[in-house]
């Protein structure tokens, strides 16, 4: 389907949803309640089957903390942007998404490793890369005396 | 006294009777043990070192490069460096290994392969002890060996190498018997165990030609037996570097390690002298039953050169092997030995009682 | 720390005849420094835990503070093995941003290098692949050609590996004059190497035995996962991004994704070997076709990226490569986030190695082609 036979058929589905359409490809914000139920929906439904999770993103904003799943089709080879916002940055919680794609529960646990957002019902939520007690490196107010160095 | 290249026997029995008339017959005998024991201990060790070095310009051919040239001319003294290198290194011990037998395993690697380079036939004349079952005595003699890695995986205490050695350990045990068979075949076609009757036996053609098809099957199956027994080629899982580090012998540094590594390449020349005597003639010369000119013309080359010639032959073989062939998984090497090639031999050697009964062979 | 504690919790509760084994991180043949925890029952794998992290670099983090155009020399040493194609991907992701095209020639050019830069990787990774495997000589004979074209790159670029040749809007410089025609002989020289791979490899009775039915990824797996590259393609997933999303000269060449449905490590073997002979069939059609023109255009010296948010896609020699860049109008991105091939690709090692023993661990690891960097970033 193209981009913009995807957002009727999206706005049609998901009518709680923000559709928008982004410089390349559609963009759609749930709310962190529904995340679950749509993402589900996303990846069942025929018509979408977006099977295939190719890029999970945490993003740190200043209000919440975002995070961006970049889905595709292997069947219908159309790419939706499914954008969703934490409540906010003191205690980030999201739902899993590792039940739906095996690929999420790795990338969920970097996310917790470098921004700190905590996955509800994850398997195996631990570090992947650094230590514990580690801060949390891509957060805007990280300060590392030692290793970076602000000019 | 005498020295006729060509036959050895003048040499050794003017030696003898020097001896017999200068001392006692006790302290004759015991003078003569030392010069056998101290010409083996100088011909193994050149021996080694020259294979190491052979290996490695092989090798340096198989992949396109030189291999060593700068230590000495044509990288001559390369392996003396090595060995001098690893003589001068510190020898470090695992805390909790088992002390006595750790220090023990790399003896008993050796020894074994001492054992069984005294039955071999280099020239007429040039062997120390001529059993009149002699094959036998080889191949029990080389199951000796398998005592020493065993122990060295065990008392290294360190999972991989325990890994290492019991891979190592269930290989040469399942292998032991194809060569055993392979050489039984030959045996059968012979009708003795004694090496030097079965070097004569071969005046007149080498046993692979006149043996054909079941000779030759028994020389193929030898062949991957043989490399099979000494931990290298397709079958060096023991000591895959990409696996284990470095299998049963991680944990041993300098002068033990160089005893493994020395080990292994006399093993390597035992297996190609047997496949040489057994298979391929020995010292005697290519003869072809009655063309007499060319059989004369054979004749010019000194017998110790045809041995070692065969032998260096055969070990090219078995290196061009090592530098070709990815290696076999574990249980892939004992399908193998239990499936594939121990009911070949079984076969064979049927086969070649029928030909033998038959009479019909060159 | 608290890995250490599950460590021993674990021990615990072992029965008798399991244990656990390091493949720690310096070992001959994890490529690059991976630790794996494998759980093993006399030889046979019961579970295989990666942990990742020993090269972390926080290059995502380090992005948040250059420009557009520095960003491109961080990008070769996440993926050292496909340096420019990564280097490609920055650049397209900013010239999309600002809506710029470039120059006929810079597309040429950069299909040309990409395709050496494959080539170049899938024969490292072949003679690593043969060394894991026994098979000592391989190293040397896919040495012996890669060597060849670093020295092409190190003429052309001034370096061999972490070339850094793409800037947004075009390319540092122009290709050197002996470029065209030592591609060109390099290609027929390697046209009569490459069948010899096969001689002393892929025929080999020893090598079918080790890699036929070994490492199995089924097709929904390999999606679940997000397997790419020739590993996902020797599943059946049809994911190349050079026929789906073409960009740069791919849409003017006429090449074959090459797909295998064996799914085991045979079958990913295979399709980087097919894969070398499409990338010498695209190099020959491009090489005598080179367009005249500018090897850049003209940029400001301050590269702003309107406000939104941007991703790319990139074939590199390990899957797709994905630069996904959320900008505030600054002339340093806002975060960066880049898709890594091998991070998707190391997780799905547990589901293929699952009941096989350890020699064939290292062998499946092997055939995922994985570069340490590039999945710890």
């Amino acid at each position: 389907m193209t981009n913009d036979e995807l957002i009727l058929v999206l706005t049609e589905k998901f009518p709680d949803a923000t559709i928008a359409k982004g410089n390349q490809y559609v963009e759609m914000t749930v709310t962190a309640e529904s995340l679950h139920e749509t993402a589900q929906l996303l990846k069942e439904t025929e018509t979408f089957s977006f099977d295939y999770l190719f890029c999970l993103t945490g993003v740190d904003y200043p209000e919440n903390m975002g995070i961006i799943y970049h889905l595709e089709s292997v069947k219908h080879r159309h790419v939706l942007v499914l954008k969703v916002r934490t409540a906010d940055r003191v205690n980030p919680a999201i739902d899993t998404l590792s039940d739906i794609w095996i690929t999420a529960k790795y990338h969920e646990r970097e996310a917790y490793d470098l921004l700190g957002i905590h996955f509800n019902n994850h398997t195996d939520l631990r570090r992947l890369f650094l230590e514990d007690g580690w801060g949390f490196p891509l957060r805007k107010d990280y300060v590392d005396e030692v290793r970076i160095v602000e000019r | 006294m005498a020295f006729n290249i060509y036959d050895f026997t003048t040499l050794t029995h003017d030696i003898h009777v020097g001896l017999a008339e200068s001392f006692s017959p006790v302290l004759a005998t015991t003078i003569e043990w030392v010069i056998v024991g101290v010409v083996y201990l100088l011909f193994v060790a050149l021996f080694g070192l020259f294979l190491v070095y052979a290996e490695r310009k092989v090798c340096a051919a198989f992949q396109q490069r030189l291999g060593p040239t700068r230590v000495g001319p044509w990288g001559l003294l390369q392996t003396i460096a090595d060995f001098i290198k690893l003589l001068m290194k510190e020898l470090i011990m695992p805390r909790k290994a088992d002390w006595f037998l750790y220090n023990l395993a790399p003896f008993i690697v050796i020894i074994a392969s001492f054992l069984a380079i005294a039955v071999l036939p280099f020239a007429p004349g040039l062997q120390s002890l001529d059993f009149d079952i002699g094959v036998f005595y080889l191949t029990a003699v080389s199951s000796v060996g398998v005592i020493g890695i065993l122990l060295a995986g065990w008392s290294s205490n360190n999972k991989y190498s325990l890994i290492g050695a019991m891979r190592s350990g269930a290989q040469i045990l399942s292998y032991e018997l194809s060569v055993s068979l392979s050489l039984l075949t030959m045996v059968v076609f012979a009708g003795t165990m004694q090496f030097s009757a079965i070097v004569e036996g071969q005046r007149d053609a080498w046993f692979i030609f006149s043996g054909h098809i079941p000779a030759v099957i028994a020389f193929v199956v030898f062949l991957i037996a043989g490399t099979a027994e000494t931990n290298r080629g397709p079958f060096d899982l023991a000591e895959a570097e990409s696996e284990l580090v470095a299998g049963f012998h991680t944990e041993y540094s300098g002068i033990k390690f160089a005893m493994f590594f020395l080990a292994e390449y006399i093993n390597l020349f035992i297996v190609s002298a047997v496949a040489a005597t057994v298979f391929l003639g020995g010292w005697m010369p290519l003869h072809f039953g009655n063309f007499e000119s060319f059989n004369h013309v054979m004749d010019f080359i000194p017998p110790v050169m045809w041995f070692f010639m065969k032998v260096l032959g055969v070990i090219f073989v078995i290196m061009w092997f090592k530098w070709t062939f990815p290696r076999l998984r574990v249980d892939q090497i004992l399908t193998l030995e239990w499936k594939y090639l121990l009911p070949i031999n079984l076969v064979n050697i049927l086969l070649m009682a029928l030909v033998v009964l038959t009479k019909f062979h060159f | 720390m608290s890995e250490i504690k599950e460590v021993i919790v674990k021990t615990d509760r072992l029965a008798t005849d399991k244990y656990q084994v390091n493949m720690g991180p310096q070992h001959p043949s994890t490529h690059g420094v991976l630790r794996l925890l494998v759980t093993l029952e006399g030889e046979k794998v019961l579970n295989v835990q990666p942990h990742t992290g020993y090269i972390h670099s926080g290059i995502e983090k380090m992005c948040e503070a250059i420009t557009y155009p520095q960003i491109i020399h961080l990008t070769d040493r996440m993926d050292y093995l496909s340096a420019h194609m990564s280097n490609e991907a920055v650049a397209l992701c900013v010239e999309n941003a600002l809506q710029i095209e470039v120059p006929d020639r810079v597309k040429y050019i950069r299909t040309i290098m990409d395709e050496l830069t494959r080539l170049a990787s899938h024969q490292l990774w072949w003679c690593v692949y043969g060394m894991d495997l026994g098979a000592l000589t391989t190293f040397f004979y896919g040495l012996r050609d890669r060597e060849l074209i670093l020295d092409i790159f190190e003429e052309t670029c001034g370096a061999r590996m972490t070339v850094s040749y793409n800037t947004p809007g075009g390319l540092m410089f122009d290709i050197h004059p002996n470029f065209q025609k030592r591609v060109k002989d390099y290609i027929k020289y390697f046209k009569t190497k490459l069948p010899e791979y096969d001689q002393l490899l892929s025929g080999n009775v020893i090598m079918r035995e080790r890699t036929e039915g070994i490492g199995y990824l089924t097709l929904e797996e390999a999606i679940d996962f997000g397997v790419t590259g020739p590993s996902g393609r020797a599943s059946g997933f049809s994911n190349d991004v050079r026929k789906h999303q073409p960009y740069s000269a791919y849409p003017l060449v006429k090449f074959n994704e090459i797909l295998d449905h064996r799914c085991d490590s045979l079958a990913r073997y295979e399709v980087r070997i097919k894969e070398m002979w499409e990338s010498i069939s695209i190099i020959e059609q491009l090489i005598d076709n080179i367009p005249e023109g500018d090897y850049a255009l003209k940029m400001k010296g301050v590269l702003k990226l309107p406000e939104g948010e941007f991703y790319q896609r990139v074939e590199t020699a390990r899957g797709e490569f994905g630069v996904f860049i959320i900008s505030d109008g600054k002339k340093n991105p806002y975060r960066l986030k880049f898709r890594s091939p091998g991070f998707s690709n190391l997780f799905a090692l547990n589901n293929m190695a699952k009941g096989h023993k350890i020699a064939d661990l290292v062998a499946i690891m092997s055939t995922l082609d994985l570069i340490i960097p590039d999945i710890d970033r």
